[in-house]
């Protein structure tokens, strides 16, 4: 299968790709890893006429430890997360969540910020954002502005970032010794989540989930039930609350409502035991 | 689009449309056909070669994004390859521990493995069969890649890609 055809553009800095995606408007898409973008233009999904490529741009490549929060670049690639000593230390969940992610391949070239602009419910890291209360970072013509996780996702493969708008951080709050857990529940090792459960279990709870609605969610009954004093399997049973999960050829609804149940309760069990 | 990149320890300077994967570009362009096309959609691992020495699926890589890599398929990985008949290595333990029956896996699955070995050197059998997640083989039921992979971890010179 061979995309059709298009124009390839290189940035050498985020300024020189927001000015192309002006230049270029709806027709112009960036390429980071390309590990969404390329099987949807490989099947003709996707046919931008311009391809901006910012897979050079290595210095939005890190992970930096910053007073109370840890910042990561938006072309982090997967593998850089799952091996980060400063991840391993401070943000543990996020580590875990890029782990998991497809197969060591997929993880050599995705990045972090690709898969928070793609937007698909299906993927493992906008749990995590929404869990730890991140903050995504986005440049533009006038600028750069910050977005919180929750008012990051709108829709199926829609997001706050506008066309003209390159991810360039994630900064997400330390959580050092805070106790948490990642759930993913697949048929075959690589696949993506039929359901998971990103959860941080400090004062204020986060509960994210994965594949149980058209866009990333927080399980905010499950939140509110543990910060009224819920116990784990009063809280776990109020997981699906809220959550509208898709029906595809691995689940129907009502079996992802029990999955999002038991991988909560998994969940927590996990963290209490930390 | 001018592509430059070193392929097997052989620089190459091509003119390629931008639409062209990198795995097209070694098989068609560069006449590399042992680099497998098995799904075409990123799931077998066929496709597998290393890209500055980590494992990418080359069906879902532009030859483009390689412009200035270094890129190894099997039919450069053992020592003096192409010309020399030793074998790396990963090869001869795919070969001693019956690795493969019918072979069309086992290009991306020696590539995937040596990646594995190379981020550690030392695996347990649960780290081996998590490493190569990404590589489906239909015939042998993984078993003797597994103990392939170990057995190549013991073995001197498994990391090593010629330059
Ligand atoms: C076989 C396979 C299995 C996978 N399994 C999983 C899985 O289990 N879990 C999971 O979460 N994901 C999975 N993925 C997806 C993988 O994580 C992708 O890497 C990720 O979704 C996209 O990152 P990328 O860098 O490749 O983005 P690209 O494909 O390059 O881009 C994706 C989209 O984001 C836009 N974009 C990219 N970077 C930026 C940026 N910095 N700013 C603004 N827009 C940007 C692009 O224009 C495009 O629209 C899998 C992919 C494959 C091929
Ligand atoms: S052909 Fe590339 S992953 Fe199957
Ligand atoms: S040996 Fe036949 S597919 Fe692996």
């Amino acid at each position: 299968m061979i995309p059709a055809p298009f124009e390839y553009v290189r940035a050498s800095s985020v300024d020189e790709a927001v000015a192309l995606l002006g230049e270029h408007g709806d027709d112009a898409k960036l390429l980071a890893g390309g590990h969404s973008l390329l099987p949807l233009m490989k099947l003709r999904l996707a046919t931008p006429a311009v391809l901006v490529d910012i897979g050079r741009l290595r210095d939005l490549s890190y992970v930096e430890e910053r007073h109370d929060h840890v910042a990561v670049g938006g072309l982090t690639r997967h593998r850089d997360l799952e091996s980060s000593p400063v991840l391993a230390q401070h943000v543990p969940l996020l580590a875990a969540a890029a782990h998991s992610i497809g197969d060591p391949q997929v993880r050599h070239r995705g990045t972090i910020g690709g898969s928070l602009a793609h937007g698909d419910p299906a993927s493992d890291v906008p749990a995590v954002l929404l869990a730890t209360r991140a903050t995504v970072v986005a440049r533009g013509p006038d600028g750069e502005r910050a977005i919180a996780a929750d008012d990051f996702f709108e829709g199926f493969l829609e997001t706050a970032l506008r066309p003209d708008e390159v991810l360039t951080e994630v900064r997400i709050p330390k959580l050092t010794g805070v106790p948490w857990s990642f759930q993913k529940f697949t048929r075959r090792a690589q696949d993506w989540a039929i359901v998971g459960v990103a959860l941080v279990r400090n004062g204020s709870s986060g509960v994210g989930l994965v594949n149980m609605g058209s866009r990333p969610l927080r399980a905010v009954a499950v939140e509110d039930a543990l910060a009224s004093g819920a116990s784990v399997g009063e809280a776990a049973a109020l997981a699906a609350e809220g959550a509208d999960p898709p029906a595809d050829l691995h689940a129907a609804p009502e079996y992802r409502a029990h999955l999002a149940r038991v991988l909560v309760r998994r969940a927590l069990e996990e963290a209490t035991a930390r | 689009m001018h592509v430059s990149v070193t392929v097997n320890g052989g620089r190459h300077d091509d003119e390629v449309e931008p639409r062209l994967l990198l795995v097209h570009y070694l098989r068609e362009v560069r006449g590399l056909t042992a680099t497998n096309i098995g799904c075409d959609t990123s799931s077998c691992g066929a496709c597998t070669v290393l890209l500055d020495g980590e494992s990418v699926k080359s069906c879902t890589v532009l030859a483009v994004q390689a412009d200035g890599s270094t890129i190894t398929t099997v039919e450069g990985l053992a020592p003096g390859a192409p010309e020399a008949a030793e074998l790396h290595p990963v090869q001869q333990a795919f070969r001693e521990n019956h690795g493969l029956q019918c072979g069309y896996c086992t290009p991306g699955m020696v590539m995937a493995a040596v990646s594995l070995l190379r981020e550690n050197g030392a695996p347990t059998e649960a780290e081996v069969r998590e490493g190569l997640d990404g590589n489906l083989c239909r015939c042998t039921g993984y078993h003797n890649i597994v103990k392939a992979v170990l057995a190549a971890s013991r073995m001197p010179g498994a990391t090593e890609v010629p330059a």
